[in-house]
């Protein structure tokens, strides 16, 4: 699997992305730089975690304007899987490649902790070494996590099946009390029409390795690895 | 020679922080009177925050060598060797004076500026810590203060993708008027390619990076070097304002030009801005240097030459650059949208001459302004040491279960989650120990070493009695970086003290150096860098002496790494150390009587060394499932410490016969752990602590959800966490 990482300025998980994804695949991935022409052939392309641009206007909305994010999109529309971590996945609904937007989070603070999710699909390129409905910890680390979309969007969102993770308590129960952020429908991520773009605010790559108190994340990886050899 | 020249009035001596005798001693090194914007950066590099001028003949006392250091204090930071060709580069600084008028601001161009220490000289920032104090949660300004401070330090650290793996925070109605907000950075670096500022070479250009200048932070060194008052709150326009985005940027294009043979040396703007910066390489290189201020990108229009030499804008640096490297200079500077600027040259007049259009501005001698700074042995009057306490003179409780959780719930040691879930501990992918165990760990990235780190000092300690509340500090540190399994390398230290002019806050410093001295000898821990701020008093209160210690270890291999956490059902918990039951300054005390009273615990630095060396060793062999350190709260909070973060009960054994039980169980002597041991190992390792003459006793057994206390009820640790974790998020949600 051939992956690349966009590297804007401001990220500041690309090198942790890369890390997980060479743990996953075997090599490293390839750092594209944001105001590079070229994107290279890419088996997958991943937005990292940070604060591309400071965060400045709205978390994401700089980035999304960027020279190669339009290669991107043309990629993604083109049905190359894009991964969207964390500010990746501002960037994501910033560019239109998902529905919604990610506002400040509920206790107007930023929140790092470990999360228990709920995968709620175990049939995409992402998450086929998971069950449906098995509880994962991942960490979060955001100030501006909390999803939003009008109601339309929400039922055509859970109607699809495009939830790819909601946050959960240890049991799988979807709680408010479960919900760190205030998102509507406890949404951690979600994907798009067809399944092959996902963006979500938690870090699957800071727990991808044991040293770090948690592998659930390699899983992650390792079903894009299964998906794309397939 | 100036274009204008106003009148260099007593008042205005005055006012720019110099006395009448040092301002005879700048006519003296000038020759002349000087220009208002010479008298300005006289007054900066003179100021108690940049020539530490009533502290230096005190801190050349403390040990600052050893086989580890490969640069000792005088740099920007201290680095020491990790092996491999690895190198850690760390430094604490204060930004307390900033952070009281303006938390926000003040806590994130505090973090900003360590960072910047850290990677001026290489290194790649890997890990922040912090340690503050607030005044009493029912002061008027203390939760505002709180939410501030740590907001800054979240979002600057947050931003530049650095985690923020520990720290220390207390309460104490003495920090009512002036907090601290000490930062802590470390970096990693390859031992071969360190930076450093000494500008050697004549004719070389003098090159400008990163942010604009501005009006903001004009006078922040001479602010911070003086007592506040009723009026210090119009001081904030003196505080500058932080953009960790620009400082990101600023750390990826210089470590990138790093790479590059391009570099001769390298100094951020910190305090002092670009005075203290163009003559401290400049000084360091044995060279001149002239500046051409028209050059300086500015953020303003008609910024005067005294405005732009004294400006505290944030985010810049300066750079001496090899012949020839202006153009790959250039070139990273770009990629990264970054101002980048030829602002002047060395030369061989050993002068600092500031040009601003077609005038001279300034001409001053270097050795005037970095060396000819006053120096003071101000006078200073010891502190009698107070009396120690018995045990049996602080009243038992009616319950040990009920004392325990009410100092659990206690300001002073309750769960500081709500701080460090705001600061993001995780990023970089290499934090392999996080914030609330003795010590924060990350991983030397692509390797199995372990890089322990820990800010440590106890206020009321050294309220009672500096020199040995000192001595603690570095002990505490040291304890803590060996409970993780780590060998304790060397510290840096923040030097948080009153007015010096006072004898009596005088006599605390050369105490609490004198103190930390002692103890950086015994443990082989020598200081490597530092900072003292000093004048933290408003209306001639000064807080406790607070000198806060920040040291580092390393892991050899984080496999063999310990946490506190108990892990196993069963196992047995071994108090390691001697034990008195010392009551007298223990939070226990302070609860039970609302005073602080007697002697703090002694430290017998030969003891803490054997005791420590040993826990060391049983950490490394594999012995221990767990560790923790016994310090404030005593024997009982450290077992409930090690019971919530594993969430496994312990049942305890009755105190030994003779002594007093509550003194046994919330006493806060030195030199003291618990390891949880398999029960197969007890003999052996009981037998092996007798050997080499450490006390070692059983303390209870690994069990079920709960504390149980002879002859009294279990408390679960449902009901222990409950009252561990509300009181913060409690105080902080309150209006």
């Amino acid at each position: 699997m051939k992956a690349s990482v966009i590297v804007f300025p401001g990220s500041n998980c690309d090198r942790d992305a890369a890390v997980a994804l060479e743990a996953a695949t075997g090599k490293p991935p390839a750092m594209v730089w944001h105001g590079d022409a070229e994107l290279p052939n890419s088996d997958l392309i991943v937005l990292p975690g940070g604060f591309s641009y400071g965060d400045y206007l709205r978390s994401g909305a700089m980035a999304a304007h960027s020279p190669v994010m339009r290669e991107v999109v043309k990629r993604a529309k083109a049905g190359t899987p894009v991964l969207g971590i964390c500010n990746g996945f501002q960037v994501l609904t910033e560019a239109g490649l998902l529905p919604g937007v990610l506002m400040r989070n509920a206790t107007l603070k930023f929140i790092c902790k470990d999360v228990r999710l709920r995968v709620e699909r175990e049939d995409t390129l992402y998450t086929r070494r998971y069950a449906k409905g098995e509880v994962v910890t991942f960490p979060i680390a955001h100030k501006d996590g909390s999803y939003f979309a009008d109601d339309e969007t929400l039922q055509r969102l859970e109607g699809e099946g495009r939830i790819a993770f909601r946050y959960c308590d240890v049991q799988g129960r979807i709680t408010p009390e479960a919900n760190p952020n205030g998102s509507r429908n406890n949404i951690a991520g979600i994907y798009n029409v067809s399944g092959t773009v996902l963006g979500l605010m938690p870090h699957p790559e800071r727990l991808a390795n044991p040293a770090l108190g948690g592998t659930d994340g390699t899983k992650m990886f390792k079903s894009l690895v299964d998906s794309i050899a397939a | 020679m100036t274009q204008t020249k106003p009148a260099i009035t007593p008042d205005l001596v005055v006012k720019h922080g110099l006395s009448a005798e040092e301002y005879r001693l700048l006519e003296a090194a000038l020759g002349r009177e000087p220009s208002l914007t010479e008298l300005g950066i006289f007054s900066v590099m003179w100021s108690e925050h940049c020539s530490y001028k009533s502290s230096r003949v005190w801190l050349r006392k403390l040990p600052t060598e050893g086989p580890q250091v490969i640069q000792g204090p005088g740099e920007n930071a201290g680095v020491v060797d990790l092996g491999d060709g690895q190198a850690a580069v760390f430094k604490i600084e204060s930004h307390n004076h900033p952070s009281y008028i303006e938390p926000y601001q003040g806590a994130a161009t505090g973090v900003g500026g360590i960072m910047r220490d850290v990677f001026t000289m290489g290194a790649r920032p890997v890990a922040n810590m912090n340690a503050l104090r607030f005044g009493a949660p029912d002061h008027a300004k203390t939760r505002h203060l709180v939410a501030g401070v740590v907001s800054g330090i979240g979002d600057y650290g947050n931003c530049m993708g650095v985690p923020t793996i520990g720290g220390e925070t207390n309460f104490d109605s003495r920090y009512n008027d002036n907090i601290l907000v000490n930062a802590m950075c470390v970096g990693l670096v390859d031992a071969s390619r360190i930076f450093t500022s000494a500008a050697r070479g004549v004719g070389l250009h003098v090159v400008y990076v990163g942010s604009k200048t501005g009006r903001d932070g004009i006078h922040g060194a001479t602010m911070a070097s003086a007592e506040f008052d009723e009026a210090s709150a119009e001081k904030r326009p003196t505080v500058q304002v932080g953009d960790p985005f620009t400082e990101k940027l600023l750390l990826e294009a210089c470590l990138e030009l790093m790479q590059e043979d391009a570099i001769v040396a390298i100094q951020d703007m910190g305090a002092a801005g670009l005075t203290s910066s163009s003559v401290e390489m400049a000084d360091k290189g044995g060279v001149g240097i002239v500046l051409d201020l028209d050059q300086i990108p500015t953020r303003e229009t008609g910024m005067t030459a005294y405005e732009m030499m004294l400006s505290e804008s944030q985010e810049r640096m300066l750079m001496v650059l090899k012949p020839g490297a202006e153009a790959a200079a250039r070139r990273v500077f770009k990629k990264w949208e970054l101002d980048f600027a030829i602002v002047g040259r060395t030369t061989d007049t050993g002068r600092l001459v500031v040009r601003h259009g077609d005038t001279i501005q300034a001409d001053i001698p270097l050795s005037a302004l970095a060396h000819a700074a006053p120096q003071y042995t101000r006078p200073w009057t010891p502190k009698p040491p107070p009396a120690p306490i018995m045990p049996e003179d602080v009243p038992a409780p009616n319950s040990l279960t009920a004392a325990l959780e009410a100092v659990m719930g206690s300001p002073h040691l309750c769960s500081r989650a709500w701080i460090w879930q705001q600061y993001d501990h995780m990023v970089m992918a290499d934090t392999v120990q996080r914030p609330g165990g003795d010590a924060g760990v990350v991983r030397v990235h692509g390797t199995q070493k372990g890089l322990a780190m820990s800010c440590d000092v106890t206020p009321r300690y050294c309220a009672a009695d500096a020199r040995e509340g000192a001595k603690q500090a570095v002990a505490e540190c040291w304890r803590n970086l060996t409970a993780t399994g780590a060998d304790p390398l060397a510290i840096t230290d923040c030097m948080n003290f009153g007015n010096p002019e006072r004898p009596e806050v005088m006599g605390e410093f050369v105490a609490a150096i004198e103190g930390m001295a002692e103890a950086c000898r015994a443990l082989s821990f020598p200081v490597v860098s530092g900072n003292v701020s000093l004048y933290n008093e408003t209306n001639g209160v000064a807080i406790p002496p607070t000198p806060a210690v920040g040291g580092i270890g390393l892991i050899p291999d984080i496999d063999w790494m310990a946490k506190i956490a108990l892990q196993r059902e069963g196992d047995v918990l071994i108090l390691l150390g001697r034990e008195s039951g010392h009551l007298g300054q223990s939070l226990y005390q302070e609860l039970a009587t609302g005073r602080n009273e007697g002697a703090p615990p002694p430290v017998d630095l030969a003891a803490e060394r054997r005791t420590g060396d040993f826990v060391r060793s049983l950490i490394r062999e594999g012995s221990v499932s767990a560790v923790h350190d016994v310090s404030d709260g005593g024997l009982l909070v450290t077992v409930a410490e090690m019971a919530l973060a594993g969430g496994l009960g312990v049942e305890l054994d009755p105190a030994p016969e003779g002594l007093t039980a509550h003194a046994i169980w919330f006493g806060e002597d030195q030199g003291r752990y618990v390891a949880a041991v398999a029960p197969q190992d007890v003999a052996r390792i009981l037998q092996e602590a007798a050997e080499a003459a450490i006390p070692a006793r059983l303390v209870g057994k690994a069990t079920g959800d709960a504390l149980k206390l002879p002859g009294e009820a279990p408390l679960s640790l449902a009901a222990l966490r409950n009252t561990h974790e509300r009181w913060l998020p409690e105080f902080m949600g309150g209006s």
